[in-house]
């Protein structure tokens, strides 16, 4: 276990069924950037080549069919369904809010999704068409993908999305900044977005594609929730490398690590490169197996995707009727 | 060659999205001639292969569609020229498989090459012959045209190992399908053996993908499933009737063959072009 000059804290309660997300004594680093890198640099190294064995050994465990079905359901529960294009329209909105709700229209029993991911200037009309529904309104913010723009400007881009009726806020860290080692820079962004969030949940987006190491995911990890993060998130979804399995692994131990130390219990959102339901599953068994059965719910654990949701739907329909479906059977995007 | 030297014994594997994976189950059988020779180890495609089959298949079909006539008949007579300066191999192997002699196998080699350079000429044909411009009575141009059915399962004859494998594969491609077809179970290496063929003869990855193993542990996957717009049931033999109860759930189009299709070496005419097109007939308005 690594050792990091935090607070105190009681006993770690996992596995409770009332969890909460971000209980308000959070321990925090109030000291220096020196300080923090000391911490950060007392994690130790991830050994990449078990990090990847470990993967590869738990993406053949077997599901028993009933198992499958529900983890098909728990899945679909999980998800962000998101659109992030340039070409996002109200109806795009709206068909994605309607199929959030029904993902499918035929089976009543299929549950809704966790929530649905837009830019910030369609939160508000997604959070109308939702209505009070139990489906939450993620936004995407800070200059989302790049994070390229001064903190001012970041920070208006959440309050905004939070004024708007934003549950939740995926914002993304300075990459520039973490990678030339200005982790107080990353640090106090962080924490400055926290605080615009107010009562919305805070993702923090690693874009792990950048990130290069798996040493620096663990870093990144431990950084933002120090920070403040309720959810860490591996990608934006913009860059070519997305969620890996290995990196997902790093995160799920950061998280477990994290909730062990501190009492502070965090989810993980794997976002960008899930299209397949087999794939969904192989993260399931390996939140399982990482940071254990606790994380199994929407509360903690989360996809972040569009195409998943209808092979999720295919892979249902195929337990149930017993033969493959075709895939427009489900609405497209 | 010394005796001491290792074999070298190749194991056929399937041919699914332009790739030669072996089966997702890990599984391989070995083929047996009627004379009890060992032909070779090859894959035993498992539900699974076939359902990646599927989803290769509708993902390559769009773009063989939009292909022109002319392409289509191009990379078929690229197959046809590719199994031809491979001749002797597949004439060894159809020899083996079906217990002929060598010249016996050279001329099934030599029809079925033929039959597929057929079938190459047939692509800018079809529209000719089963479309046309329709007589009606008010302001318009009608005309119809064939369309492709889409993804089309294909159990393979278990006899005719190449003949009659290009005899039912050709057709539903040059029509402008993408084809899963389930070889011989007994006698797949002929057909394997085109698939490597077909990898070199620019055939998109996906349009055809061949799997051998059984056919009643394959068949009713594919006549279930609903992402097959048609099956050709020609080599499901007793299985014949219940794959087309099978079918019948997601309403496909069927092609059941008679004795006399099952004589490979006949004029084969249109009846398999014209199995697997869908006629879409197009109202325009003239004179106004």
């Amino acid at each position: 276990m690594v050792s990091l000059p935090l607070r105190s804290q009681h006993a770690p309660e996992i596995g409770g069924a009332d969890i909460t997300f971000a209980p308000p004594a959070r321990p925090s680093l109030l000291g220096s950037e020196a300080e923090l890198r000391v911490a950060l640099g007392g994690l130790s190294g991830v050994d990449a080549v078990g990090a990847n064995a470990r993967v590869a050994a738990l993406g053949t465990r077997s599901l028993k069919q009933g198992t499958k079905r529900a983890l098909l359901d728990l899945a679909i529960s999980m998800i962000d369904l998101t659109t992030l294009e340039g070409m996002d329209t109200p109806g795009k909105v709206r068909s994605l809010c309607t199929k959030a709700l029904r993902p499918d229209p035929s089976d009543p029993s299929v549950p809704h999704v966790a929530a649905v991911c837009v830019y910030p200037d369609l939160v508000e009309m997604a959070r109308n068409f939702l209505g009070d529904a139990p489906v939450a309104v993620a936004s995407v913010a800070t200059a989302f993908p790049s994070g390229r723009a001064s903190l001012n400007v970041k920070l208006a881009d959440v309050r905004e999305a939070v004024a708007a009726g934003a549950n939740e806020i995926d914002m993304v860290i300075d990459r520039g900044a973490f990678l030339t080692g200005k982790l107080g820079l990353v640090y106090d962004e962080i924490v400055a977005v926290k605080e615009a969030c107010g009562s919305a949940h805070l993702k923090v987006i690693l874009e792990t594609g950048e990130l290069v190491t798996l040493d620096n995911v663990r870093r990144a990890s431990w950084l933002s929730m120090l920070a403040g993060a309720d959810f860490i998130k591996t990608s934006t979804g913009k860059v070519p490398v997305a969620a890996t399995p290995p990196v997902v692994l790093v995160m799920l131990e950061a998280v477990r690590d994290f909730a062990e130390e501190t009492g502070v219990v965090v989810g993980v959102k794997a976002a960008g490169g899930i299209r397949s339901a087999k794939d969904a599953l192989k993260y399931l068994v390996l939140v399982n197996e990482t940071a254990g059965s606790a994380w199994l719910t929407p509360d903690l654990y989360r996809f972040g995707a569009s195409s998943l949701l209808n092979d999720l739907l295919m892979q249902r329909a195929k337990q149930r009727d017993g033969h493959y479906v075709r895939s427009d059977r489900f609405s497209g995007d | 060659m010394s005796s001491d030297r290792l074999d070298v014994r190749k194991t056929y594997k399937l041919l699914i999205n332009g790739a030669f994976p072996r089966s997702e189950s890990g599984r391989t059988y070995e083929v047996i001639a009627a004379n009890g020779a060992f032909l070779g180890n090859v894959a035993r495609a498992s539900r699974k292969d076939l359902r990646e089959a599927v989803v290769a298949a509708r993902a390559a079909q769009p773009k063989w569609q939009a292909a022109t006539a002319y392409n289509r008949g191009q990379v078929l007579y690229r197959m046809a020229e590719m199994i031809e300066s491979r001749r002797d191999e597949f004439a060894f192997h159809v020899a083996q498989s079906e217990q002929h002699n060598d010249r016996d196998a050279q001329l099934i080699v030599s029809a079925a090459i033929d039959r597929v350079v057929w079938y190459a000429g047939w692509t800018d044909k079809i529209a000719q012959v089963l479309g046309g411009t329709n007589p009606v009575a008010g302001p318009f141009f009608n005309f119809s045209i064939p369309t492709p059915t889409g993804v089309i399962g294909v159990i393979a004859p278990q006899e005719s190992s190449l003949l009659g494998f290009v005899s039912c594969v050709a057709p539903p491609l040059a029509a402008g399908n993408a084809v899963v077809v389930v070889s011989s179970t007994t006698r797949p290496i002929p057909s394997l053996l085109l698939g490597e063929v077909t990898a070199t003869a620019d055939v998109p990855g996906g349009v055809l993908n061949i799997l051998s193993g059984e056919v009643a542990e394959l068949g009713p996957v594919l006549a279930q499933h609903e992402d097959v717009d048609g099956v050709d049931l020609t080599g499901a033999g007793d299985l014949a009737p219940t794959l087309a109860a099978d079918a019948s759930g997601s309403i496909k189009r069927v092609f059941r063959a008679t004795t006399a299709d099952h004589d490979w070496a006949v004029d084969p005419g249109t009846r398999r072009l014209r199995a697997f097109v869908e006629t879409s007939t197009v109202w325009h308005t003239v004179g106004q």
